[in-house]
């Protein structure tokens, strides 16, 4: 006999109220760190109870008193100032400030939130300021990047140690070091102020990036787990721009990364070797996430806000509009290189702008813009560098020198799908060069 | 990102005859490893570690004709060193991971003093980058 599990509509469903949960419970508990710890056993208790029991009539209510029941329980052998919340616990919410039960406490989140639990606003400015917490600057990449998966992805961690191929002991160290480091930051539970909203926001963005990268670059032909971390980034966006829908960055995000997962089938051969662009089968291409991206970035470009996730949006909803490679309107590609170019010193924006100027102009002339890099320390010895050059000189004719740019790079390159792509071109010409 | 650390061990008569150590400096390089490997977890970094067994033990095997094992001793009798272990780590940096090899290179050996082992850093090969 197996355990009966949560369908796909019941995780959807856990993993979309867990950052409201979590947000409900520490708005009474005011401990980000064990709040955080009993939503999770919540969640695992729903997870298994659910299947059995059926989905209850209120689960966000359910599994809030789960996450309660196990603060109390906890707080219980603590301060006698705790004692007084898990009374207070007994109200249901909007009569706690009423009640002036804990007027210090409970009155305080009130106004900053401008009125306690009036329903949706609340839930779904938990679900961001959760965000802005498990992003904040404070923490390093990978700690934010585990913190958010689980505080707001819901995802357990077992599940995130996974994705990251990493033991659930080291990643539960991880998380909880970065819980400690919020602690000690004394990163308030409150929407960031206007002043510091624009910074928070991009390190948000960043880190719903990274995720989608870690996700989109290590995930192989058609396998869909649950801790697929580019569907998760993806959902995570999307609740953002949900919650934001007038920020142009959190939409060109959301296009960017339901056009560039449109590919992901076709850009892995069955082994898991690598597929470029220029070679996929664009058939493959997920039409719908196509539609939805394209109309997106559409509708975002039209407002006149420009930013850099909107750009490079730009940029991947002309290579998925292209029905076959040959049609790719290179040189609107271009112009958008050039504008990003301006917005940001990133040596791997000029390095895509050199190939798209080498597809309109031909290989001398994306040469020549690469020569910049060479000086450029954050790129000199990469091998994305060696790798574009000795595409360009393929292009130029000169395969010789490609054929060392191939080799460089694949020397350098810590992926090995791509070593063996970049070796096997270098083999291609060779013997091409040998027929001669 | 992910890099092995492998540390090499003089081998023979030389510096390595753990055996030959005081009992309290053995004792201490123990304790040394094993609380190492423990801030490494604590740190979140860890992924991987495993001592090797003594070099005597090793065999050298190759593919005869037929595919079958050809079993010699090994590696390389005249190897001044061996790999006596190594660790995985998760980090952000290579820097980081060269910080993790010198503490492991100052283990104490005889008398206290670190041994000052020579730690080969090699990055683990992962996922290629988004083309974008």
């Amino acid at each position: 006999m197996t355990a009966a599990s949560l369908d796909f509509a019941g995780e959807n469903l856990l993993r979309e109220l867990a950052p409201q949960v979590l947000g409900a419970v520490i708005r009474r508990f005011r401990d980000f760190s064990s709040a955080e710890d009993a939503v999770q056993e919540a969640l695992l208790a729903a997870a298994v109870q659910w299947p059995e029991e059926g989905v209850p009539d209120n689960p966000r209510g359910w599994l809030i008193q789960v996450a309660a029941r196990r603060m109390t329980d906890q707080l219980r052998s603590e301060l006698a100032r705790r004692r007084r919340e898990t009374v207070v616990m007994q109200y249901p919410p909007d009569q706690q400030v009423a009640s002036g039960a804990d007027p210090t406490s409970l009155a305080h989140f009130g106004s900053s939130f401008g009125g306690a639990g009036s329903g949706d606003e609340t839930e779904q400015d938990d679900t961001l300021i959760l965000l802005f917490m498990c992003c904040h600057p404070a923490l390093t990449r990978p700690s934010a990047i585990a913190l958010t998966l689980r505080a707001v992805g819901g995802l357990t961690t077992g599940e995130i140690a996974n994705a990251f191929l990493v033991p659930e002991a080291t990643m539960a160290q991880r998380i909880s070091r970065a819980k400690q480091r919020i602690k000690t930051s004394g990163v308030p539970f409150r929407m960031p102020t206007a002043h510091e909203r624009a910074e928070c926001l991009d390190a948000v963005l960043h880190v719903l990036y990274l995720i989608f990268n870690e996700g989109y670059s290590s995930s192989i032909g058609p396998d869909l787990q649950r801790s697929d971390l580019a569907n998760e980034a993806i959902r995570l966006t999307r609740a953002v721009h949900n919650l934001l829908p007038g920020v142009g960055e959190v939409a060109g995000l959301l296009a960017l990364m339901l056009l560039t997962d449109a590919r992901r089938l076709a850009r892995t051969g069955p082994d898991g070797d690598l597929i470029p662009l220029t070679e996929q089968d664009r058939t493959l291409w997920d039409r719908n996430a196509i539609a939805e991206g394209v109309a997106l970035i559409t509708e975002t470009l039209s407002k006149g806000s420009i930013g850099a996730y909107q750009l490079q949006a730009a940029v991947a909803a002309v290579h998925d509009e292209a029905a076959r490679v040959e049609d790719t309107d290179w040189p609107q590609i271009v112009a958008l290189y050039g504008l990003l170019k301006r917005m940001s010193d990133n040596p791997m924006v000029t390095l895509n702008h050199a190939i798209a100027v080498a597809m309109v102009n031909g290989g001398p002339a994306g040469l020549e813009l690469l020569k910049a890099l060479d000086a450029d320390e954050r790129v000199a010895g990469h091998y994305r560098l060696d790798a574009v050059r000795a595409h360009l000189l393929e292009m130029a004719g000169d395969h010789e020198a490609a054929i060392a740019h191939y080799q460089a790079a694949a020397g350098r390159t810590a992926s090995i799908p791509e070593r063996n792509y970049l070796t096997t071109q270098a083999a291609r010409l060779t013997q091409l060069l040998d027929k001669k | 990102m992910k890099f092995m650390l492998m540390m090499h061990a003089p081998r023979g008569t030389g510096d390595w005859s753990v055996f030959k150590w005081p009992p309290e400096d053995l004792k201490a390089h123990i304790n040394f490893m094993k609380r190492f490997g423990r801030e490494l977890k604590d740190a979140g970094e860890l992924v991987a570690a495993e001592g090797l067994a003594a070099p005597d033990q090793a065999r050298v095997v190759r593919a005869t004709k037929g595919g079958g094992p050809e079993v010699t001793d090994g590696p390389f009798p005249e190897a001044k060193e061996f790999l006596a272990g190594y660790w995985i780590v998760d980090v952000e940096s290579p820097e980081q991971a060269y910080e993790i090899a010198a503490r492991a290179s100052a283990a104490p050996g005889p008398g206290g003093a670190p041994l000052n082992l020579r730690i080969e850093v090699r990055e683990v090969m992962s996922a290629p980058a988004v083309d974008l």
